[in-house]
């Protein structure tokens, strides 16, 4: 393999870890608060596709994105009333947002475009184009910054830095301020947030709404940056990617990062590659899909490091009387 | 006393979930510009009026009763298997192989096979999830997610690599042999002078999902194993203290669920398509998980949800036929139902509850004296 396909590789990789990063961000924003969300599929589905859309009406990729991220924090509501509010079940409630994205979804596009389920394709403002870094032209030349510099850290769209960003930006919320601080103990002892005055359901929203913003902007990467519109069940199961990648990375933001990496680099291989013929083996690229989940088993299994949830995850509070 | 009645929990709760998603799919409908009523007949039409309908809606029940006991039985200990779809898959693995690689003599005796084989891959497939859960409590609900995905790398690597004929094209086995082939409804019940269920893909492994249904039953209210997985699923440390082994019973109740998961293979795979193809499941690991909430985890209540869902699939397709509706309708109404009937629970519940708290209030409003009062 030489430098330049190792270069379109990683330029590949990132790409592909974009919207698994954002997702699983959200995830953390929410699971850390103690909301399992399952739904991370469904809501990014559905910002997919609003965002397409509006993108597609108004030849405007922004309006595009604040649809998108609309869309999707409206499913954060409903996982919040639910979850929050109602004190249902967290994971049955992700399951339902799962499907009601994806039969809306369709049933919307097909109303709206008739195309089958899909939207048109969006061309110009419609899409998120790449931003060329200063300077990427003039420095390419240099042996090995160069290329390294212009074709894999330049040329990406706008939310590619965004997701990039957010990583120290989240672990900084988390762990550096009041608020993350509180997030962080409304996920492991309600009780004690409560008893200390301050509201377990309104941090608890605020952290399910940061999940749902997030999502959107997922979503609407996946639709109007990395592909141009929105085609049926587009996400492709990178919602449960995205939180395996977040057991994976048990619950920190920059092993989020890593994770995410790591599974995008899976993907972007077996992107490329399909079987991989190691000589001796021939490795399918069936396996290669299925590794990310494999390994989210084995690191959940314990054996190698244990992945502990955040201790009140999964469990709706009720105030002591 | 601060109940509701038995009947109104078992009943009135899943009627009025199933009537807000009625009215909220009623919405959607206007909202794409179609008349809903107009809808619900062409349903009705094209699922119940004909034999043939039927044939589809209880071929599609079929499979909903399968993947609703499986989520049902898991419910049962608090469990949550969402990986139905997964063991469904691998359970088809094992009626192919079961039909493909053993010689039967009829349909009979094959069938008895394929569905050891189904239930059996299907509960292997419930193992590790299971295990994982029972010794290194690993969240069940995301390593059987987990275990989706993987199932569907496995089947997709078996059958383009493996199981797929000589110089076949589409990824799917070669069609079983002639021995396995199932009698449908269509050869059972139509007489010389009368076809009933013309075409229709329901067949016999219909009457395997009613015996299931009653196993089910006996196994968790009249059996010592069913006792100790209520009572494990009611209280984990009251079990622990009744000497009630939480591994055996995770483990057991799993493997239970992963096996009648895998059974809906036969329908699909043995009596309908008769070859193993990619996507034989279509979603039904995922429809258990409605029926099974909307039945209230009761085998009777399993078969009734199954039977509605079988009804709306069938129903859907029409639509998809016919109108301008796309058979994505009937995820949303899936969504809604797992929503209300799963999700939002309380918020039917709770105004339920105070309904009848304030029609049986007696002419004393102090909640205190109440309490310290004499019994009722």
């Amino acid at each position: 393999m030489d430098f330049l396909t190792l270069l379109q590789v990683l330029d590949s990789t990132v790409r592909l870890a974009t919207p698994l990063l954002l997702a699983c961000l959200a995830g953390l924003f929410s699971e850390r608060a103690g909301i399992f969300d399952i739904g991370l599929e469904g809501k990014m589905l559905a910002a997919a596709f609003f965002s397409a859309a509006i993108a597609s009406i108004t030849g405007d990729v922004w309006m595009g994105l604040g649809a998108g991220i609309a869309a999707s924090l409206a499913l954060s509501v409903l996982h919040g009333l639910a979850s929050i509010t109602f004190r249902g079940n967290q994971l049955i409630s992700g399951v339902a947002i799962n499907f009601l994205a994806a039969g809306l979804t369709v049933l919307i596009a097909q109303d709206w475009f008739s195309q089958g389920g899909r939207t048109p394709s969006l061309i110009g403002a419609g899409r998120f184009e790449a931003i060329i870094l200063p300077g990427a032209q003039s420095l390419a030349g240099i042996p090995l910054v160069g290329p390294i510099y212009s074709e894999l850290i330049s040329g990406h769209s706008v939310l590619v830095y965004v997701a990039f960003a957010m990583v120290p930006l989240t672990w900084w919320l988390l762990y550096r301020t009041r608020f993350g601080l509180r997030l962080r103990a409304v996920g492991e002892a309600p009780e004690a947030v409560d008893t200390a005055g301050i509201s377990v359901v309104g941090l608890r929203y605020v952290a399910v709404g940061i999940c749902g913003i997030l999502c959107g902007v997922a979503g609407a990467y996946l639709a109007t940056a990395l592909q141009a519109g929105f085609v049926k069940d587009m996400t492709a199961g990178r919602g449960f990617i995205a939180l395996a990648a977040l057991i994976f990375a048990k619950w920190r933001p920059w092993y989020a990062l890593y994770a995410c990496l790591l599974f995008g680099l899976l993907q972007a291989v077996a992107l490329r590659y399909q079987n991989i013929d190691l000589g001796a083996f021939v490795v399918p690229v069936q396996f290669m899909d299925a590794l990310p989940y494999i390994l989210t088993v084995v690191i959940l299994a314990g054996f190698v490091g244990k992945a502990i949830p955040p201790r009140a995850g999964g469990e709706p509070y009720v105030k002591e009387r | 006393m601060d109940k509701m009645p038995g009947w109104a929990d078992a009943v009135l709760v899943p009627l009025i979930s199933l009537i807000l998603a009625a009215i909220l799919s009623a919405l959607v409908i206007i909202g794409i510009g179609e008349d809903p009523i107009a809808a619900f007949k062409l349903m009705v039409d094209g699922a119940l009026m004909r034999s043939s309908g039927w044939g589809y809606t209880l071929y599609y029940a079929t499979n909903f009763i399968f993947t609703g006991l499986a989520v049902a039985v898991a419910f049962h200990a608090r469990l949550f298997n969402i990986g139905g779809e997964g063991q469904a898959m691998i359970g088809g693995l094992g009626v192919a192989l079961a039909c493909l690689y053993i010689p039967w003599p009829n349909w009979y005796v094959a069938l008895i096979g394929a569905t050891v084989s189904a239930a059996l891959f299907g509960a292997l497939w419930a193992l590790i999830p299971a295990y994982l859960q029972a010794k290194r409590g690993s969240h069940i609900v995301i390593t059987t997610i987990m275990f989706n995905f993987i199932a569907a790398a496995v089947l997709n690597y078996v059958l383009v690599n493996v199981l797929r004929p000589q110089g076949a094209m589409d990824p799917a086995t070669a069609r079983f042999p002639e021995p396995t082939h199932l009698p449908t409804f269509q050869q059972m019940f139509s007489t010389a002078a009368e076809p009933m269920f013309r075409g229709a893909p329901a067949n016999v492994t219909f009457f395997i999902a009613l015996l299931a249904c009653v196993f089910v039953w006996v196994l968790i209210w009249r059996t010592r194993l069913g006792y100790e997985i209520r009572a494990f699923g009611n209280s984990e440390s009251a079990a622990k203290y009744a000497g009630i082994s939480p591994v055996k019973i995770t483990v057991v109740t799993m493997l239970i669920s992963g096996g009648l998961a895998g059974m809906m293979a036969l329908n699909t795979t043995m009596g309908e398509a008769e070859r193993l193809v990619m996507n034989a499941t279509e979603g039904a690991g995922f429809i258990g998980i409605a029926v099974a909430l909307m039945g209230r985890s009761h085998p009777l209540g399993v078969l009734l949800a199954a039977l509605l869902f079988g009804f709306l699939y069938q129903g859907g397709a029409e639509l998809a036929l016919w109108t301008n509706i796309p058979r994505e309708l009937i995820v949303v109404i899936q969504a809604l139902v797992i929503l209300f009937t799963g999700a939002l629970d309380n918020m039917v519940r709770m105004p339920l509850e105070k309904l009848f708290l304030s029609m049986r209030r007696t002419p004393k409003p102090d909640k205190r004296s109440a309490q310290t009062g004499p019994a009722e």
